[in-house]
Order: C-alpha cells, then sequence, then structure tokens
C-alpha cells in the first residue's frame, strides 16, 4: 500500500496536488502509519513529533554493562547511542529506579514513557532492565514501556521482552554492511568471547536485523536510530533506511556523530569530524524518500527527566525521592484527567488545521523559495521561550509546500553561557554556529545585545509572535518576507552563484 | 592463580554475572575480585570471561600484575594518543 509521508514531502517535491490532512504540517509524519500503530505512538514524546510539545518521557539509568564497543563512545561515560558523549549517569538499581520513575510520574502527570537506555546497554543487563520493567508494570501500569538497544542481544530476549508489554524498541543500527561496521565497532563480546574487527561487525549486523524481524513479526514497534559518520557511514545509511523500511521499522531517526578530542573517543582522538547541520539535513532528506524520518530527537541522557529539552532530573535524585511518599493510585486518576485533557487540546488543533489549510492554499500560488526559521519553545507547540534562555532551538522550513518540522538544534542558552566557550568562542558565536542556514529566529523574546550580531549573521530576531502557535507564526512570518519581495530575490542570488 | 581489578575499573557491572566462579563482586569504590575464588576461567571458558567483556583498557591485571588488555587494545587508539 502506497501511503503519503507528509513530513517528508520535500520543499522541492511536485506541488499542487495536497489533499486535506496531509498537507504542510509536522504531525502528519504520522498519517503513513495504519490506525493500530498510529493509536500507538499518539501520546509518545519520541515518536510523535506532535506529542513531543505535550507529553513528557523519561529514562533511567539502570544499565551500566555493554557488550560492544562503539568507536564514538567513551565507556567512563553513557552510552553515546542514547546521550550525548560525555554524559555521566547515576547508576539506579531496579527497586530505586522505580521509585524514580511513580516519583516523577505523580508530580509530571505529562511523563508517559518510561525507557531504559543505558547508561549501558538496556539488553546486556536483561537482568536489571527486566526487573524494573516487570515491577512497573504491576505498580504503575499506566506508563508505557521502551527500551533502547545496540542489537546485539536482541534476538535472545524478544520473548522475554515481550511478557512486560513493551511495544516500543529502538535499536541503533549504523551499518548493515560488515566492512562498514568494522569503521564503527572495533569488538562485540559474543559467545563468551571478545570478538575484534569485521568478524564481531558481522555478527552484531546479523543478530539487529535478526531482532528487528522478530519485533516486527511480534507487532512491537520499532525505531531505528543511526549515527552519521562522515566518511564512514553516510552514503551506506540511504541503503540502510531502504532495508530496515523493508523489513518493518517504523521510525528511522538519523543523529549526527558528536565529536570532540576531550570524549577521549576514538573518533573524537583521531579527529574524525561530525556532520554539518547542512549534512545532516540533506541526508535525512534523502533518506526521507525511503521512510519517515524522525527529526525531533534530542539525544536525551540516559537518565533525563522532563518536556522537551528540559530537563528537571535534579528535583528527583535519590535522597530526595527517598523523602518523597507516593500514593499512586492517587496520582494514577490525576494523571488521567491531565491525559484526556491534552488529547482534547490535540483533537482541537487537529479540527482547527482542516479550516487552516485554505489560507495555505493562498499561498501555494506562487512558487517561492524554502526558508529555515529557528524557533524558541518550552513546549506547548507556541513560541514561549526566550533567545537568552533556549538551550535548543526547534528548525522549521516553511515553503510554498506549508511548514514542515526539521530537527532540534542545541546550544548553551545565551544567559548562561558566560564569555567564552573555551576557544574563545561567545556563547552568542554558538548559538549563530548552530543556527546557520536560518533566516529568522522566532522567540517570545530577544534582549538588544544579541540582536545586532544576529542580524549581521543574517538572521532575522522577530519576537512579535510570542505566545503563538509554532505553525502559525512560521507561516504568517513566511507571508510577510513574500510580500516584502523577500522569497524571490534569494532564489536569484543562488543562481548567480550556481 | 588469580586476576585483579584496579581503580580504572568504572563499575558497570559487565564482569560481575559472568564470572562462572562468583568470584567478582560489588565495592567501593570499585568492583573486585576475590583471589582465593578466581580460577582464571580454567575448566569453564577458554578465555577469561572478565577481562573479554571489560570495556576498560587496563582495568584487570593478570597474577603477574601485567594488563590483560593494554592500552589501544581496545579502543584501537594508538597509545600515543591516549597520552595526551
Ligand atoms: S552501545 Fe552504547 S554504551 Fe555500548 S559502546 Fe556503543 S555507545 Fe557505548
Ligand atoms: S578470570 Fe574468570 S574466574 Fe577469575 S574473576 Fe575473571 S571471570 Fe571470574
Ligand atoms: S567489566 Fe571492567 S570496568 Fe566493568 S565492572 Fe568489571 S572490571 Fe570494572
Amino acid at each position: 500500500m502506497e501511503l503519503p509521508v507528509l513530513n517528508n514531502t520535500a520543499s522541492e517535491a511536485p506541488k499542487g496536488g495536497c489533499s486535506a490532512g496531509s498537507c504542510g504540517s509536522t504531525d502528519d509524519q504520522m498519517n503513513h502509519l495504519p490506525d493500530s500503530i498510529r493509536d500507538k505512538v499518539k501520546n509518545h514524546p519520541c515518536y510523535s513529533e506532535e506529542a513531543h510539545h505535550y507529553f513528557a518521557r523519561m529514562h533511567v539509568a539502570v544499565a551500566p554493562a555493554c557488550n560492544i564497543q562503539c568507536h564514538y563512545c567513551n565507556r567512563k561515560y553513557d552510552c553515546s547511542n542514547e546521550s550525548r558523549p560525555g554524559v555521566v549517569s547515576e547508576v539506579l538499581n531496579p527497586k530505586q529506579a522505580v521509585k524514580k520513575v511513580m516519583a516523577v510520574a505523580a508530580t509530571i502527570p505529562q511523563m508517559t514513557v518510561l525507557g531504559i537506555a543505558g547508561p549501558g546497554d538496556a539488553l546486556a543487563n536483561p537482568q536489571r532492565t527486566f526487573d524494573t520493567f516487570r515491577m512497573l508494570n504491576e505498580q504503575a501500569p499506566d506508563i508505557k514501556l521502551c527500551v533502547s538497544t545496540n542489537g546485539l542481544a536482541l534476538p535472545e530476549n524478544v520473548e522475554e521482552m515481550c511478557q512486560y508489554n513493551i511495544d516500543h524498541v529502538t535499536i541503533t543500527i549504523n551499518c548493515v554492511d560488515p566492512d562498514v561496521g568494522a569503521k564503527i565497532y572495533p569488538w562485540i563480546f559474543w559467545n563468551n568471547k571478545r570478538i575484534k574487527g569485521r568478524e564481531g561487525a558481522a555478527i552484531l549486523i546479523e543478530q539487529q536485523q535478526k531482532g528487528l524481524e522478530m519485533l516486527v513479526a511480534k507487532g512491537v514497534l520499532v525505531k531505528v536510530n543511526s549515527v552519521m559518520i562522515p566518511g564512514v557511514n553516510d552514503k551506506h545509511l540511504e541503503e540502510v533506511s531502504r532495508i530496515v523500511k523493508a523489513k518493518g521499522a517504523f521510525l528511522h531517526n538519523v543523529m549526527p556523530l558528536i565529536s570532540e578530542e576531550e570524549h577521549g573517543t576514538f573518533y573524537g582522538l583521531t579527529g574524525q569530524r561530525g556532520p554539518t547541520n547542512e549534512e545532516l539535513q540533506e541526508l535525512q532528506d534523502s533518506c526521507a524518500g525511503d521512510m519517515n524520518m524522525m527529526r525531533h530527537c534530542r539525544q536525551c541522557r540516559a537518565d533525563a527527566v522532563g518536556l522537551l529539552g528540559e530537563d528537571r532530573g535534579a528535583e528527583f535524585t535519590l535522597d530526595k525521592i527517598e523523602e518523597m511518599d507516593i500514593d499512586y493510585a492517587e496520582a494514577m486518576k490525576m494523571r488521567a484527567e491531565v491525559h484526556a485533557a491534552i488529547n482534547e487540546e490535540l483533537e482541537s488543533k487537529h479540527k482547527a488545521k482542516e479550516t487552516k489549510l485554505v489560507s495555505i492554499e493562498g499561498l501555494k500560488k506562487e512558487v517561492t523559495r524554502p526558508v529555515l526559521m529557528a524557533v524558541a519553545t518550552k513546549g506547548g507547540g507556541v513560541i514561549n521561550e526566550h533567545f537568552g534562555h533556549a538551550g535548543e532551538f526547534l528548525i522549521y522550513e516553511a515553503s510554498s509546500n506549508g511548514v514542515r518540522f526539521i530537527g532540534h538544534r542545541k546550544t548553551t542558552p545565551y544567559c548562561e553561557g558566560g564569555d567564552t566557550c573555551g576557544d574563545g568562542e561567545s556563547a552568542l558565536d554558538v548559538t549563530i554556529r548552530e543556527l546557520s542556514g536560518c533566516e529568522v529566529v522566532l522567540c517570545s523574546k530577544v534582549g538588544y545585545e544579541p540582536w545586532g550580531p544576529l542580524e549581521a549573521a543574517g538572521i532575522q530576531p522577530n519576537g512579535e509572535h510570542a505566545m503563538e502557535a509554532i505553525e502559525d507564526a512560521v507561516l504568517a512570518v513566511y507571508e510577510e518576507m513574500r510580500v516584502a519581495g523577500k522569497l524571490v530575490e534569494k532564489v536569484d542570488e543562488q543562481q548567480k552563484v550556481a | 592463580m588469580a586476576f585483579e581489578i584496579i581503580e580504572s575499573c568504572t563499575n558497570c557491572y559487565a564482569c560481575e554475572p559472568l564470572c562462572p566462579s562468583q568470584a567478582i563482586y560489588e565495592a567501593k569504590p570499585h568492583f573486585l575480585i576475590d583471589a582465593d575464588k578466581c580460577t582464571e576461567c580454567a575448566g569453564d571458558f577458554e578465555e577469561p570471561q572478565c577481562a573479554s567483556i571489560c570495556p576498560i583498557e587496563g582495568a584487570i591485571l593478570n597474577e603477574d600484575g601485567v594488563e590483560l588488555n593494554p592500552p589501544g587494545s581496545l579502543t584501537g587508539i594508538p597509545p600515543e594518543k591516549l597520552a595526551a
């Protein structure tokens, strides 16, 4: 069955023929999925671009061991497949983890998903992972469970996993070719032996693919993560995307390699660079032709707690949760009410959107060049964050096809950044570099000081749409640009360069 | 005949469940091997299990105090870069 995948409709896709409900906005990312799957991901902040504005996820760090080595990982820190490098999480035992999850669930009712993703590999620690899941199934049945893995121990654990109602699994698959794998994985631990090089990579690939097939056969949702490593697997990932889609993975998420010398990883110390934002987006777009891409992944850390880019982990340290007394039955009632209210809000938004399509049609008469805009938000789908407080920006693309979500870009909040970040680059410089390619940054407020440098970098600060819905605001600014003739002239410039 | 875990251990738990002799135990500041129990896996496995899964170069020593996983052997990082 051929189904439209909207988020992937690249801006240069054929114009017109845009059927109602599948045009212009990112939540339609889900439109191609069968109802059964759509239901499952509806409230999942990791999988639904729309839900991630409203619902939260958390991870607990119960699984410290790992059974492979990745060249982008320093095993003194958390799993780099699931966290940004250089992060250390406090390892909890399963009992402590369950207590923490229930404390968070009672305090942040938007928290609907609990994942185990490390700090090593969830399935290299099956006992600790499954103990946690079993207790949660019994004590907090309204929490969805998910697990992330490098895939090596997946086939042998599928059976047990399914007993705990784990309906979301993420596998990190960086390659399907052992020669590529040999450049990413120096060794694996398999059948009581350390196996190095190509041979190890071949086994890992085989187990990943087998695990993927087994999960799909059982009706478990599978997302695939890939780390884009320029010169190693960047070209290869399009093939990975094709294959995992053919096998039934429902989302593919390409993440950038983050590689710095101070992480002490093989790649960091040997000068392997990560992709630029542009290279990443290009690959995401070209994979998108094959498969639904997830662009809102934030590479959250193994013990992250909270909504969007926020981390409220500090409120739930071990000693603090020890003191909390949680009546979970009560909490569950409150949670159900909050969830119902959010779902109602989402419903009404969907209805409003159908009306809005008419105005998008107006825009369509003229084919205009796409523009990237950065948005500062704390969640709720509105522009409600100060420029200087934003730890990350959401990137949207406006074009004559409407608005689509492109991804996240992290930065150090300008206000916290001190004067310099080590190499003489100010926090503002870093933010400006992270926002490269964007022409507008929308925020609830932007100070006088960053205004000039932003403009000089070709990024127009805009605080006029505070508290407005993101997509409406992006569209409005795009329309202003069109009326001002800014969407045509740049095309000429580009053509001159080309 | 016994191995030893030293301070570079990161407490990742990976070795503990693999030991056929239950010689490895959690301790502060890092995991330890009970020298009386460790058999170097003789009779159970071809290769000592702890040293085969440990991701940290230099964290486990043999009875002569020699690193079972010397610098660069696991990560592939050239030792001269490690020093920096
Ligand atoms: S799977 Fe995760 S923890 Fe294991 S080596 Fe790779 S990045 Fe590190
Ligand atoms: S060498 Fe074998 S017996 Fe000795 S501690 Fe390691 S795993 Fe246990
Ligand atoms: S595998 Fe190595 S680092 Fe991990 S606990 Fe054992 S000795 Fe320590």
